[in-house]
């Protein structure tokens, strides 16, 4: 398989502020590339040092074989950018926001425009060429940062938070249209805090906080390898602690299950809850939850589940 | 967030932060961005860049010219109007690339969405100056317009203070740029128009001869831009065209190219981190 990025000790320093510290991954071709962090981690500034706007402070990034720093145009011009923070043209149409973006990349006005036409029916958005970007939805006006991204046929998508703050509509159409693109050969990172996102889109990803790697892997390997399959939620009775949770269970039947405790729950990990609730004991009172574990059970294991913002 | 008391170890000299710049024909493009933005609204821009000189023109010029009567053997809205070519040329691309620059690169982020692009800083730059020049053309045109109408174009030569406002939009957009990339919000320009723009306008000679200065302030004015460009504009409109001029348009020239760099370190300054 072809690496398409490569980074190796990657660090990123603001004054005394480590914003990014010595992360190393690789992405091959055609994968979907995830990073899954909490606010604050790492993520967008690892982005922008992909897509150029941020200078490394130390470590190498090569993108498609070249060092970004030393290749910023041609590695620009070979990958598209949705960013997080909507920078639209707010001065021109729909069209001309694609056109005049066209016209960065150098291509030709009658390529340009046929494209443009392309990714706005792709988009489902050719009843708006003409309107000012003001008069969009904010998941119209999403639709449209990811066309325009698409508009000089990038080797390796980059999306910072595609979906944040879109409906439930939205966001399926956006996914399913990652989903075409990574069949048609692009290549994409994302990085993203939901996680049904990561699971769904996402055939690697890294979870990453404070700056660094914790862990790497495909969601179900994650979800095995740090969750398990199930998990049992015990809710707490008023008053009562980690200790006297257990104790009323019957914790000194719970050898070999992982046992974690949050304000007021209690969950326990393991790999068959039938047979785990069968050995405990839970009064009328107790309120528990079985379910499947999910990479958010993986998250909040490794990032904590102490509030970011 | 633990902050470690390690020594933070000396920066390196980024790759890509070359100190020349780096430019390409790609300007062009960002010039064409904004040229597309304003055809829409041409109209109410003319206006606002005509409007003002005009209203010197005017008020100066047939109100207190009755009481000046001639200045150097001419009359003295002809001595005036000139100067106003070059204020309105001033004028023209300060606006653009201080308020239109500034709304360009913070609120609406245009520039960050071009550096995903092929294109770079340094040439964002040169495309918003050269686009700031080109509305001082479009402002020069429309004075020259308005004065032939009012027969104040005596010399063939005034053709000349077209591209002559382009010289002085060049130089006015980039010393705008400096100081939109040291700006931290809107009120700062009010300082650069009161303390920078507002003397340009009184002493470079528009509506007074220097010669009327004394000594020290005529040494001023010469370090003032846009002396140099009324002194060439009001020699294109009288016809009194001489070599020496070529003095003044390579004092021009030069204050330009010193303004570009300065222009270019402050917006990487700003943007590249």
């Amino acid at each position: 398989m072809t690496t398409v990025l490569k980074a190796v000790d990657l660090t990123k320093r603001f004054g005394s502020f480590t914003a990014v510290d010595r992360i190393s991954f690789s992405v091959a071709a055609g994968e979907c590339f995830g990073f899954l962090g909490p606010n604050g981690a790492g993520k967008t500034t690892t982005m922008r040092m992909i897509t150029n706007h941020l200078l490394l402070t130390e470590g190498s990034l090569t993108v498609l074989g070249m060092e970004v720093g030393d290749h910023a145009r041609k590695v620009k011009g070979r990958i598209g950018v949705v960013p997080q923070e909507n920078n639209l043209d707010t001065d021109l149409t729909v069209m001309e926001n694609l056109q005049i973006y066209s016209r960065y990349h150098s291509i030709p006005a009658k390529v340009a425009k046929k494209r443009a036409i392309e990714m706005l029916e792709l988009f489902q958005l050719e009843e708006h060429a003409r309107s000012p970007i003001m008069q969009l939805s904010g998941g119209m006006q999403r639709r449209l940062l990811i066309a325009r991204g698409l508009i000089n046929n990038p080797e390796l998508l980059i999306l910072d938070e595609p979906t944040t703050g879109l409906d439930p509509q939205a966001r399926h159409m956006i996914w399913q249209k990652l989903r075409a693109l990574q069949g048609q050969g692009v290549t994409l990172i994302l990085t993203t805090h939901y996680m049904e996102e990561a699971e769904r889109l996402c055939s690697r990803l890294v979870i990453i906080d404070h700056g660094k790697i914790h862990v790497e892997g495909s969601p179900k390997e994650l979800i095995e390898k740090h969750a398990g399959r199930e998990v049992l939620e015990v809710r707490l009775l008023d008053g009562e602690d980690r200790d006297g949770c257990l104790g009323s269970i019957g914790g000194r039947r719970l050898a070999g299950v992982d046992v974690e405790c949050s304000a007021d729950t209690l969950y326990l990990y393991t790999s068959d809850a039938a047979a785990l609730i069968g050995r405990l004991t839970f009064g009328p009172e107790r309120t528990i939850l079985h379910r499947r574990a999910s990479l958010e059970d993986v998250f909040l294991r490794i990032t904590g589940r102490e509030l970011r913002e | 967030m633990s902050n470690p008391v390690v020594p933070v170890p000396p920066a390196r000299i980024p790759r890509g932060g070359s100190m020349l710049p780096d430019l390409t024909f790609r300007a062009i493009y960002v010039w064409y961005r904004d040229f597309t933005v304003w055809t829409t609204f041409y109209k109410a821009s003319l206006i606002g860049n005509l409007g003002e000189p005009l209203l010197y023109l005017l008020a100066m010029g047939w109100g207190l010219g009755k009481m000046v009567g001639s200045v150097n053997g001419v009359p003295y809205i002809s001595f005036l109007a000139p100067g106003l070519v070059c204020s309105a040329a001033m004028y023209a691309a300060t606006f653009e690339c201080t308020f239109g620059a500034f709304t360009r690169m913070t609120r609406q982020l245009t520039y960050d969405a071009i550096l995903a692009t092929p294109v770079s800083l340094d040439e964002i730059v040169l495309g918003e100056i050269l686009w700031g020049a080109t509305k001082s053309f479009f402002s020069g045109t429309a004075m020259l317009v308005v004065m032939a109408l009012f027969g104040l174009v005596r010399s063939p030569w005034a053709i000349l203070a077209l591209p002559l406002a382009f010289i002085i939009g060049l130089l006015f957009a980039a010393l705008s740029m400096i100081v939109t990339a040291k700006s931290p919000s809107y009120d700062f320009f009010s300082y650069y128009f009161t303390l920078g723009i507002a003397p340009m306008f009184l002493f470079s000679g528009i509506f007074f001869p220097l010669g009327n200065l004394p000594g020290w302030a005529q040494t001023f004015a010469w370090f003032l831009p846009l002396t140099h460009g009324v002194t060439v504009s009001r020699a294109l409109f009288m016809g009194t065209v001489s070599w020496e001029m070529l003095g003044d348009i390579a004092w021009l020239a030069v204050f330009f190219c010193l303004a570009f760099m300065l222009a270019i370190r402050g917006i990487r300054k700003r943007l590249v981190m």
